[in-house]
């Protein structure tokens, strides 16, 4: 409510200042931009508005956030009633539900033109063409990698600065990370597992892929895994747990904490888990691109927060609008952004300098773009649960592989139909 | 409107006293409750994501639920919440505030130490919890268990395990509230009829049976309404011991409460999640009356 009279204030002003117009020329556009709370985004998206403003004095940007868990209401109540944003964030995997409810509306294709931006963005930025346009563009994107511990790779006799080249080694690896107590219970695993953690993306994007299948159609509406491929992707995954024993779900209670603890040998996770990482104190870490197959085929999967033009922005807002989203979608907002929050460009000529994709940290997280997907979610909550309970009916139930992946894929079938009926 | 006001008489000047101060709880209750509960009733007959139009779609979300092996589930784990819960909490409470009665020896220490779960939060509680029970090297149980030679329990990574895992802190939490209740309900049982028991000669069982319980059941009564609605309503413990997989293993442990919350905000399907929250309701209140018609009974 404060929020609102807050906004209404700032509109009585705008309207104040549009009545003396005439005699006072340098009354500035305002336009607002809103995003959810996440301390570093909300850093760097400052240091861009400064920037933005310096270079178009006549136009002012003022910038909302909200926690995580109201953004969605929020931005649903505000922009239909024709207050809220004139551009919006929002996750890649919204840009339906967005488009459906009217909330936004396409980037004009004289200053986005879709062409341009499929030739000067990282591939899997196409899911935000719709028809002829685009209707959101990232700044910044994030995807997996392959986290190790040095110190536990250096106590089982691996080369501490060399992480597993292929899913072969990778079982290897997480052999000779593996501990046991006297009664054959698990003080340390090789690999760190769930579902409920990246795993389920690594699976979907990487391992079926990797073992010759597809997860989905090309447009994302029809569930492809059930067949041998994705058999045998699940069963690689699941005899980690129940044939060379490396891990166990649930073990330390999240895969960040027993990695974090220095109780895993390696584990997959996004590059949005740097910080936490690096604030660790006496974890000795690398990082480096997913294994392979045996053939060298690579894959891995990619996420990203978009901005979008609200369906509420007209006239000069409008203008202003599209100027603050070319703005940061350049490559020096990339750059900037990567510099503040560690997420990567999503633009290849920002991404694959030399220094980028050269680095030792984020390096093998920008050489993944190039081969990375996008799942096309529905519902991502609830087509990880699918995921979820595929593999704990496996390990708990001792359903047989097969029939749970036929179970998991008619079940997540039911979901995409669900929502594009 | 002074002028309206004096012309009234004293009596009629007192009705409208009266009903200036009863209005603000009552628009209150209105505003609060009574309307978003008849706007739910209403929704629930809709197909709306949050974000668009509302769609009129009648009783398919009841038809839908009455299908989804996901809610017949989730309907069976609640009651078994309310149906393990309710009792053993109860007796537990019973017995120890029936001894807790008869000890002076630091009676308040004591009572205070039972009490004390009770006014911690929900969600610590539940944190900890969620540690006891995780494996070795990290969970308490386990530890205890691989020192002495005992096989490890997956507890939360069970699906038989789990809901009495987590029943047992909520059944814990609950405790301090019963003691204290049941403590006061014995206080009140007048001494005179024990007196005339020990005259007779009676055994303390029959005492217990004759006297105790039977002159209990006002405070009994109570109980059993209170942590049913509990049991039924339970959320906090759930959701924080198995937030990584809410309601999990296979949906094995996840009650009616999250599975409305699941609904309307991770899949923001508030159609569907209103008709499940009606039916949540149509319990509630079915439980209620037939509780409280025991009450009358007596």
């Amino acid at each position: 409510m404060l929020k609102r009279l807050k906004i209404g204030s700032w509109v009585a002003i705008a309207a104040i200042g549009a009545m003396l117009g005439g005699a006072n020329k340098a009354a500035a556009v305002e336009i607002e931009y809103w995003q959810y709370f996440f301390e570093a985004r909300v850093n760097a998206m400052e240091q861009l508005i400064e920037q933005f403003e310096e270079q178009n004095p006549d136009i002012t940007v003022k910038m909302t956030h909200f926690p995580y868990a109201d953004y969605r209401t929020k931005v649903a109540a505000a922009v239909p009633a024709g207050q809220g944003p004139d551009v919006v964030q929002l996750f890649y995997g919204w840009l339906n539900d967005y488009i459906d409810a009217n909330l936004i509306q396409p980037l004009p294709t004289d200053v986005f033109p879709p062409e341009e931006i499929e030739a000067e963005f990282f591939p899997m930025v196409k899911a935000m063409r719709q028809d002829d346009a685009y209707y959101a563009l990232p700044t910044a994107v994030r995807s997996l990698a392959l986290f190790w511990n040095k110190r536990l790779f250096e106590e089982a006799g691996l080369d501490p600065n060399q992480p597993p080249r292929t899913l072969e080694e990778l079982v290897d690896y997480a052999e000779k990370l593996t501990k046991r107590d006297g009664a054959g219970n698990l003080t340390q695993v090789g690999l760190t597992m769930g579902m409920t953690a990246q795993d389920h993306n690594w699976w979907r994007e990487v391992l079926i892929r990797q073992f010759g299948g597809v997860p989905y159609s090309e447009d994302y509406t029809t569930v492809a895994y059930d067949d041998e491929a994705g058999l045998e992707a699940l069963e690689f995954y699941t005899d980690l747990i129940t044939e060379h024993g490396v891990s166990q779900i649930g073990f330390m209670d999240e895969p960040q904490a027993a990695f974090k603890a220095s109780r895993a040998g390696m584990h997959i996770d996004g590059s949005f888990r740097i910080g936490a990482l690096e604030e660790t104190r006496g974890l000795e870490w690398g990082v480096g691109e997913l294994p392979a197959n045996a053939e060298g085929l690579r894959s891995n999967y990619a996420s990203y927060w978009v901005n979008a033009i609200a369906t509420k922005a007209e006239g000069e807002k409008y203008d202003a609008a599209v100027k603050f989203m070319e703005f940061i979608t350049s490559p020096e907002a990339m750059q900037l952004w990567l510099e503040v929050v560690g997420e990567l460009p999503a633009r290849p000529e920002v991404g694959m300098t030399e220094a980028n994709a050269g680095d030792p940290v984020y390096g093998p997280f920008i050489r993944a773009l190039d081969y990375a997907h996008a799942t096309v979610f529905a519902n991502e909550t609830d087509q990880r649960q699918e995921m979820i309970n595929m593999i704990d009916r496996i390990v708990l139930e001792d359903m047989a592989p097969k029939e749970s992946l036929e179970q998991a894929a008619a079940a997540e079938q039911a979901i995409l139909d669900q929502y594009n009926k | 409107m002074a002028g309206w006001f004096q012309s009234l008489t004293i009596a009629q000047r007192r009705v409208v006293w009266a009903w200036g101060f009863l209005a603000l709880p009552i628009i209150f209750y209105v505003g609060i409750r009574f309307y978003p509960t008849f706007e739910a009733f209403w929704l629930s007959f809709y197909d709306w994501n949050l974000l668009g139009e509302r769609q009129w779609t009648g009783l398919s979300n009841y038809a839908t639920l009455l299908q989804d092996p996901e809610f017949w589930k989730v309907f069976k784990n609640t009651f078994i919440y309310l149906i393990i819960g309710t009792p053993t909490s109860l007796v537990i409470a019973f017995v120890v505030a029936y001894y807790l009665d008869q000890v002076r020896f630091m009676h308040g220490f004591i009572r205070a130490l039972y009490f004390l779960p009770f006014l911690t939060t929900a969600v610590a509680m539940a944190w900890v919890w969620r540690w006891f029970y995780q494996p070795v090297p990290i969970g308490v149980f386990n530890n205890a268990l691989a020192s002495f030679g005992l096989p490890q329990q997956p507890f939360l990574r069970s699906t038989t395990q789990a809901l009495p895992a987590i029943l047992a802190p909520a059944v814990w939490a609950g405790l301090g509230f019963q003691i204290i209740i049941f403590l006061a309900g014995l206080r009140a049982i007048p001494e005179t009829y024990y007196e005339a028991a020990r005259i007779d000669g009676v055994s303390r069982l029959t005492v217990l049976w004759e006297i105790t319980l039977p002159l209990l059941k006002p405070t009994i009564v109570f109980l059993v309404v209170f942590s049913s609605i509990g049991f039924l309503r339970i959320f906090d413990q759930v959701f924080n011991m198995t937030t990584n997989d809410p309601g999990g293993p296979l949906n094995s442990t996840k009650p009616l409460v999250l599975l409305i919350y699941d609904t309307a905000f991770n899949s923001f399907d508030m159609g569907y999640a209103t008709a499940q929250t009606v039916v949540l309701f149509t319990v509630l209140l079915i439980i209620s009356v037939v509780q409280l018609y025991i009450l009358r009974s007596r």
